[in-house]
């Protein structure tokens, strides 16, 4: 993916990051320019359809997607703070819209697509400068960001290099916090086991903060935490990024 | 029931697809299989390794010596008997050098439904050769048949094998070209790593749940 | 949707949430047996590599499906093999018994086998006056309950030593109470060896058959699939028709990771290979040897491109061991043959989506059962596939039950959902809502009430990321 730096990219904020963590997608947007990248946000973003998708119903998935891809013209990047939306449109976008009409336009999108602590290491190589007090955070690895597209590690790559931030090791890591979309909400029991059981993992590390790629987990791990009035608060890896960043 | 064969070959042949395949197909990447691959001497190191980290034990031998190795082992085990093949290589050895007193050399000579409940019930041990080794993993290869019965190395509590430095292979993939075995197979073909395990009671492992509680392999060095 | 085959996963995980014994049982089980799997592999570029060999070999496999089975046919009988086919459980069944009967057999020990389980063997024959009795510890352990498997590699996985010992010094004769280990095996092992010696007849299942020799493979720890496939007089497989392979070569790098992604050992204590009954000169093994072919809807999942890769199947349970739903409600809790990612894609397939729409939402599409799948089956692209199925009866397919597990809400919510979502100014105004009055919707409200359970209600921010870019007039219409 190295090659000469865009200067202009898109930005897809994605309907978690709208509605529930707008900083989340400010910081983001923050970071890229910081990076000297001039960011485009197309008015009209809604949801990348994932929700219709993973339950089976693909003709509304596809109508929604659709308003989505024409909002993206032309070649330049677009980032998204999210690794599961990002997997959507990357991933499965291809198979969704496979023998569909308008298949190749929506193929050239998905190739375009990137996750935002991915496109900020791979692509943009960025050097953070850490300008705040010491913590100790821990990370959760989203299934989606993991699993579909393929993280290898970028964000903890940021994270550490943020001289003032401990990364603690978060015991199974790898395991699925218990969102899974509509899963949380039609197994509300099982859903509940594993957001306990990812909540009691990170305690048990001793952080402050839970850092996450995705809005889904993080809301998830959230909500847990504070049903059972834990002190540990969760965090987007952007939002966190850009604030031991910024100076304030 | 030829009806189910005809219906069944029928509508796996109906989905039609893919269409003829190529022939030849390309050949599999099996080089995963070929970098297992060590010197003789090191294929006995992991052979051994393998095999004891799942309880098996060895006696080292030599050409000339393992028959006395084997009558001192069952001696020192005071078994009252040891089953065996009589018509194999080995087994000839064995009746040549056994001494009469002690731990007596039983014959597997007859059909099983001779004697059935006594192999069950009163045999101490069963002595096998093996055709070779997997230095890999770890495990033996046999190929019981007329001369090395099935149930020699399954029913006694302990099996003692005995197996040659020189006929270890690299991998259960390099023995079955090496063997033969992917052109044709006697009816029953074996490899063996250890005494019988389960783990099914919490994960613990228990040794000699069905067959062979112990496993001795009596490890005869002609490499040089 | 059909409540009363609906209720049946969440019933029944909901009970084992709430046992606490079970829950530990299979924690710790599962936390083993995955840092057990992960030491065997210790290089990722072999693992991608054996994983890349294996699944080839199991796909090609099922390309040529019907040549294989044929040639396992002429092969097998060339040996002295009788090979029979069955189109259902019912079929086979019959074919069994009617084995059995004409040998006058009485009694029958069995090896594990999944594919017997699929056809409730058991209480088939039982109806019929026959004895059969499961061999394999953990199989036995359950059978003495009147339980099934909860996985299937560790039947039993769901008892602890008490509740074993337990059942032992009440259901085995002159046994007294042991929570030992060693001292349990050692009682099995004698009731057992027992059985071997006077059974009429052993029943297996088959690992792998292969075309070109006509041999069947059997892997396993305990030595009882030896004791029933070579001590009584009669000897008789079952495989599903998936399971043959081309030729023993195959079979080497398929052990590999079988073992490996199973139970994390580099090797089981035997592998099995049976290419024939007592031969000429022999002094032991079974007279006969049947091998039954079983389809029970397997040719159907064959036909779909897609769902074939269903069949690459090779019955580890790695997917079982990874999956956090299964390691949290048990085997038990899907009430199927095959519990676990694998079962949820193999069972709706062969019941029929309608019936068991239940087992294919019962997933977050995690991913990590495809993740750590040595035949690399995309398990989450197939519950999507079948979620799909089960709610549109227009996909040209021949899945069994499609598009009755459709609802009338469900449809009109994602009708809604799109109608919303692909009008962004619909969407504004709904966004513009929910950051206004989001605060004051109910934690009761249906379907917030299942997330509000064991969370705090999820409340929208002050001003949408949408509303902030518009303000700082930084988007771009």
């Amino acid at each position: 993916m190295n090659g000469p730096k865009p200067e202009k990219v898109y930005f897809y904020g994605t309907c978690l990051v709208d509605l529930f963590f707008p900083d989340a997608g400010m910081a983001g947007i923050q970071l890229l320019r910081q990076a000297g990248v001039e960011v485009i946000f197309p008015e009209g973003q809604t949801c990348c359809g994932q929700p219709a998708f993973n339950c089976g119903y693909w003709e509304e998935a596809r109508e929604v997607a659709r308003t989505q891809v024409a909002l993206f013209p032309g070649d330049l990047p677009v980032i998204l703070p999210s690794g599961s939306c990002a997997g959507m449109m990357k991933i499965h976008y291809p198979e969704l819209f496979h023998g569909q009409p308008d298949e190749a336009q929506v193929l050239a999108f998905s190739a375009r697509v990137h996750e935002l602590t991915q496109f900020l290491v791979d692509v943009l190589d960025v050097k953070l400068t850490d300008l705040g007090e010491p913590v100790k955070v821990t990370w959760h690895s989203s299934c989606h960001a993991v699993r579909d597209l393929g993280l290898k590690g970028e964000p903890q790559a940021l994270i550490n290099q943020l001289s003032n931030v401990e990364l603690a090791p978060l015991a199974r890591e790898f395991e699925c916090c218990g969102f899974g979309g509509t899963f949380a909400v039609r197994h509300p029991g099982i859903s509940a086991a594993m957001a306990d059981d990812k909540a009691a993992d990170a305690m048990a590390t001793g952080a402050s903060i839970v850092l996450s790629t995705d809005g889904g987990c993080l809301l998830n791990v959230q909500g847990t935490l504070e049903a059972k009035h834990r002190p540990l608060r969760v965090q987007h890896i952007a939002e966190f990024l850009w604030e031991r960043t910024r100076g304030r | 029931m030829s009806d189910a064969r005809a219906a069944i070959l029928g509508r796996l042949r109906a989905s039609g697809e893919p269409g003829p395949l190529p022939s030849p197909l390309p050949a599999l990447d099996t080089a995963v299989l070929e970098r297992c691959q060590w010197p003789p001497a090191e294929r006995v190191a992991r052979l051994r390794k393998g095999m004891e980290a799942v309880h098996t034990e060895f006696l080292d031998a030599t050409p000339d010596t393992w028959p006395n190795l084997v009558r001192a082992f069952c001696d020192r085990e005071e078994l009252k008997n040891l089953l065996y093949g009589p018509t194999s290589e080995d087994g000839a050895v064995l009746t040549a050098t056994w001494l009469p007193d002690g731990t007596q050399l039983m014959p597997y000579d007859r059909p099983v439904e001779a004697f059935k409940r006594e192999l069950f019930t009163g045999v101490d041990a069963g002595f096998t050769g093996t055709v070779g080794g997997v230095a890999e993993t770890g495990g033996l290869l046999l190929t019981p048949g007329p001369a090395e019965p099935r149930l020699l190395s399954l029913v006694p509590p302990i099996h003692i094998a005995l197996l040659r430095t020189s006929t270890i292979q690299d991998s259960f993939w390099s023995a079955v070209q090496t063997l033969g075995w992917g052109r044709s197979l006697p009816p029953n073909a074996l490899l063996i790593s250890g005494p019988s395990k389960t783990a099914d009671i919490e994960q613990t492992l228990a040794y000699g749940v069905h067959g062979p509680r112990r496993l001795i392999v009596v490890l005869v060095d002609d490499l040089a | 949707m059909d409540a009363e085959t609906a209720a049946s996963f969440r019933d029944s995980a909901a009970r084992a949430l709430s046992d606490p014994q079970l829950r530990a049982n299979f924690q710790r089980a599962m936390d083993g047996l995955m840092t057990k799997r992960l030491a065997q592999f210790p290089d990722p570029g072999d693992l991608r590599d054996l994983r890349h060999l294996s699944t080839t070999i199991r796909s090609r496999s099922l390309l040529r499906l019907p040549e294989l089975l044929e040639q396992l046919e002429v092969n097998c009988t060339k040996n002295g093999i009788q090979v029979h086919w069955a189109e259902s459980c019912e079929q086979a069944n019959e074919l069994i018994l009617g084995i059995l009967q004409s040998k006058g057999a009485k009694t029958l020990v069995k090896g594990k086998s999944m594919v017997s389980e699929e056809m409730h063997l058991n209480a088939f024959l039982e109806g019929h006056g026959i004895e059969a009795l499961e061999s394999d510890l953990g199989e036995y352990i359950i059978q003495l309950d009147g339980e099934t498997p909860s996985h299937i590699i560790m039947p039993a996985l769901h008892k602890n030593k008490e509740q074993i010992a337990r059942q032992f010094s009440q259901k085995i004769k002159d046994a007294k109470y042991t929570e030992d280990v060693d001292e349990l095996t050692a009682l099995a092992r004698k009731v057992l060896r027992q059985k071997f010696l006077e059974a009429d007849a052993g029943l297996s299942g088959v690992n792998f058959a292969v075309a070109e020799t006509g041999t069947l493979c059997l892997v396993e720890n305990e030595g009882n699939g030896r004791m029933s496939t070579h001590v009584p007089p009669l000897h008789i497989a079952v495989m599903g028709l998936e399971k043959v392979v081309p030729r023993l070569e195959d079979v080497a790098p398929l052990y590999a990771i079988l073992t490996r992604s199973a139970t994390g050992q580099a090797v089981s204590t035997y592998l099995n290979l049976i290419s024939g009954p007592r031969g000429e000169g022999e002094m032991d093994g079974p007279q006969e040897v049947h091998l039954v072919i079983l389809d029970n809807g397997r040719s159907r999942i064959h036909a779909d491109p897609q769902l074939r890769a269903t069949l690459r199947c090779i019955r580890c349970g790695a997917c079982m061991n990874h999956c956090p739903v299964y390691t949290r409600v048990g085997g038990h809790a899907y009430e199927a043959v095959y519990p676990g990612p694998i079962g949820q894609i193999l069972t709706p397939q062969m019941e029929g989506v309608g019936a068991r729409h239940d087992l294919i939402h019962a997933s977050s599409l995690c991913g990590a059962c495809a993740e750590v799948c040595p035949v690399e089956i995309p398990i989450p692209a197939i519950l999507i596939r079948l979620r799909r199925e089960a709610t549109h009866e227009d996909v040209a397919s021949k899945v069994t039950g499609k598009g009755t597990g459709r609802t009338v809400s469900e449809d009109w919510a994602w009708r809604l959902w799109a109608a919303v979502l692909k009008r962004p100014a619909v969407y504004r105004l709904a966004t513009w809502f929910a950051t206004r009055f989001g605060k004051a919707l109910p934690a009761s409200a249906p379907l917030i009430r299942n997330w509000t359970q064991s969370r705090t209600k999820p409340v929208p921010a002050r001003r949408s990321l949408s509303e902030r870019m518009r303000a700082e007039g930084d988007t771009h219409v």
